[in-house]
């Protein structure tokens, strides 16, 4: 199943190659053309000589993660590493996690000092990432080294699985769903000229997709993410952003982007008209890529539609199957839309 | 040389908490079955497998054990949209449980669940401070409030899930080392006890509801009486930022424990054994009672002559704890030789003072 391979599949923040490589397997022979680019992004063409908008999909590929930063050769740490992250992680989800470092995978875990020999009132702090390590099992440094060096990256060790009522888990569904999406999409036949940006570097400031959009140019772009949801308890409806299970979310306004109304409409009638559970994304903190591209060269019309992801950014995430299905039929509809003249530029 | 280590990893996935030890028993039953030729349950659901001794008249009576039970947790409250609010059934950290896979036990089956944590886009820089307390975790099934009303019921245990790691140097990590480790330790000592002649009668015992207070091993001290009893269980790894004398490096051996609440001399015939035979060991003190079954076993009955040894695991009552295959090996051959050097005039002396 593509989701969980690209669930499973290794590409923290700048080191995206194996996520690449899976998705250009799945498109081999289905689009007209496959490139990649100096940062690294895969840009998939399908009818690019055709009439009509330029139409731009967009998801990142990379995930957030770690990198380790210093191989300990001191008394009690020694052959312990440690490690910075790569994007937004809260060091409170990295206690007591399993990590595969470098795409080989070698595996190490994260733990702590035991409750045991820990006072009351430290209990009460969480542990800063500077006092925690990576443990690969190595008897010292010289042990360590032979199989990691600093500046190798490491991901959760989560394994993607479906349980409860039409549910997932699994790691960076933010965005491996958008990519699995996306190469959905690019199967889909419009008449229009079609490019799918798999995108670098969106968790350390949206990069790849800026760079992208340029080379592409598009006249419609839309961002296909997994965003923040947390419909939890305890948590005021305010703070919730999504709801899992009430279809896709659209933007209003995020860190980078107050959407093009006009577009937000289209995409939210769009989903109305087809029958489609749609919800707007009502926070304002996060981003997407679309609020990279939105700004590249003389500005570009578009908007995204997320899949409520709870947990994002923690090692182990949770979707709804349904609103992956519903963001698929949603962008599904309002290709065909575009196709059919909807939406005019 | 036979190892046990498939069947380790095999234990460290089985799950069983304290008062619910049953799957972990059926995975160990049939283990001490090749080796005994009786194993029985008792009423607090300790197993007793007893491996007899060669000789006529009065032979020693050395009882070696190793709890089944891990820490868990259970299910307190099922809150609107049907999330649930657990207890602690045995010490956890809650700062190690946020953002982890659990296991959710119901009446009729096993329920994935992932204990909920806030994503940083919505954390204000304020909240980063704080480590949330148990009673304010919660654990998501996934699932709509009235399904998780069907299945779930409060009372429902809940232990981690975790697969087992294979770190390097023959380490692993995962759940319940604590004392899965010791299980295997028990397992790798009656194999290596086929090879020798022992007058002693050994047995094997795998004890219940440690982890909320040596239950089992109260219970099991008084039944079977033994001259001595040897507790199996875990001890800290050396880590950063932990007191020299709460720390014991992997692969240096298992550490044998000394202090008020353990035999002398039988601390210094296992520490003359590891001499002898060149086991690499470690020493570990203690002032106060320890905390393992051989507390309750010195107190069990009449007072039995209780001993202490385990292996040295990092990150204790965790989901990753870790700990070395070479250990649990060095061990078994300490607890093989002692009990295959064992004799009468050894018991009668423990009563010498």
């Amino acid at each position: 199943m593509l989701l969980k391979t690209l669930s499973e599949a290794f590409g923290p923040t700048g080191f995206e190659d194996e996520v690449r490589n899976v998705i250009r397997g799945e498109l081999e022979g289905r689009v007209d053309e496959m490139k990649t680019d100096v940062l690294g992004n895969l840009i998939a063409v399908k009818g690019a000589a055709k009439p009509g908008p330029k139409v731009m999909l967009d998801a990142h590929m990379d995930e957030v993660g770690l990198m380790v930063v210093q191989i300990c050769d001191g008394g009690a740490d020694a052959g312990l590493l440690k490690f910075r992250s790569l994007g937004g992680i809260d060091p409170r989800v990295l206690v007591s996690k399993p990590v595969f470092i470098g795409p080989d995978r070698i595996p190490g875990v994260i733990g702590a000092k035991p409750v045991h020999l820990q006072a009351p009132e430290e209990r009460q702090k969480p542990i800063p990432m500077e006092k925690l390590y990576i443990d690969i099992g190595a008897k010292d440094a010289a042990d360590a080294k032979s199989v990691v060096k600093p500046g190798d990256a490491a991901v959760f060790a989560t394994r993607y699985a479906e349980f409860g009522e039409r549910a997932a888990k699994g790691k960076s569904f933010d965005d491996r769903v958008g990519c699995a999406l996306l190469v959905e999409a690019m199967r889909s036949e419009v008449p229009y000229p079609l490019y799918g940006a798999f995108t670098v570097q969106e968790e350390i400031g949206l990069r790849g997709a800026r760079a992208a959009a340029y080379q592409i140019q598009p006249d419609i772009a839309i961002a296909l993410e997994g965003t923040v949801c947390f419909d939890v308890v305890g948590a005021p409806s305010h703070g919730q952003s999504t709801v899992l299970g009430k279809g896709p979310a659209l933007t209003v306004q995020d860190a980078q982007t107050i959407a093009d109304r006009r577009f937000a409409e289209f995409m939210w009638e769009t989903a109305k008209r087809h029958g489609i559970p749609v919800q707007w994304r009502r926070v304002k903190g996060g981003s997407n890529d679309f609020g990279a591209i939105h700004r590249v060269g003389k500005g570009v019309v578009g908007g995204s539609i997320s899949v409520p992801v709870r947990y994002i950014h923690a090692p182990t995430q949770v979707v709804s199957l349904d609103d992956v299905e519903n963001a698929q039929r949603l962008l599904q509809a309002v290709l065909k839309e575009i196709a059919e003249g909807s939406f005019t530029l | 040389m036979e190892n046990h280590q498939r069947l380790l990893e095999q234990l460290m996935t089985t799950h069983g908490g304290p008062g619910f030890e049953g799957a972990v028993r059926d995975v160990v039953v049939p283990q001490l079955h090749s080796y005994a030729h009786k194993v029985e349950v008792d009423v607090m659901g300790n197993v007793v497998a007893c491996i007899e001794g060669r000789g006529e008249g009065r032979r020693p009576r050395v009882l070696l054990a190793a709890h089944m039970d891990e820490i868990a947790l259970v299910v307190a409250r099922i809150e609107e949209g049907g999330f649930l609010r657990v207890a602690q059934t045995g010490g956890f950290d809650p700062r190690t449980l946020v953002g982890q896979e659990v296991v959710v036990h119901t009446r009729s089956d096993d329920l994935l669940a992932v204990v909920g944590s806030k994503p940083p886009h919505l954390t204000a820089p304020e909240e980063r401070g704080k480590a949330a307390p148990l009673s304010d975790l919660y654990l998501d099934l996934a699932m709509p409030e009235s399904a998780v009303r069907e299945r779930v019921r409060i009372g429902d245990r809940v232990t981690l899930s975790r697969e087992v790691y294979l770190l390097r140097n023959r380490r692993l990590a995962g759940k319940s080392l604590d004392n899965r480790a010791s299980l295997a330790i028990l397992l790798e000592t009656l194999h290596r006890l086929r090879q020798f002649v022992h007058q002693a009668d050994v047995y094997a015992v795998a004890t219940v509801q440690e982890e909320v207070g040596l239950r089992g091993a109260q219970t099991v001290g008084f039944a079977v009486q033994p001259d001595v009893a040897i507790a199996i269980d875990v001890t800290f790894g050396a880590f950063p930022g932990q007191a020299a004398d709460e720390s014991f490096a992997l692969d240096a051996g298992p550490a044998i424990s000394f202090g008020p609440n353990l035999h002398r001399k039988v601390f210094q015939r296992l520490v003359d054994v590891a001499e002898r035979h060149r086991i690499p060991y470690q020493i570990e003190l203690s002032q106060t009672p320890v905390g393992a079954d051989a507390n309750a076993f010195q107190v069990a009955g009449p007072g039995l002559a209780a001993a202490l040894v385990g292996i040295p695991i990092r990150y204790m009552h965790t989901s990753v704890e870790t700990g070395s295959y070479a250990d649990i090996e060095q061990c078994a051959r300490l607890l093989a030789h002692y009990i295959a050097e064992l004799d009468m005039a050894q018991v009668e002396d423990l009563s010498c003072y």
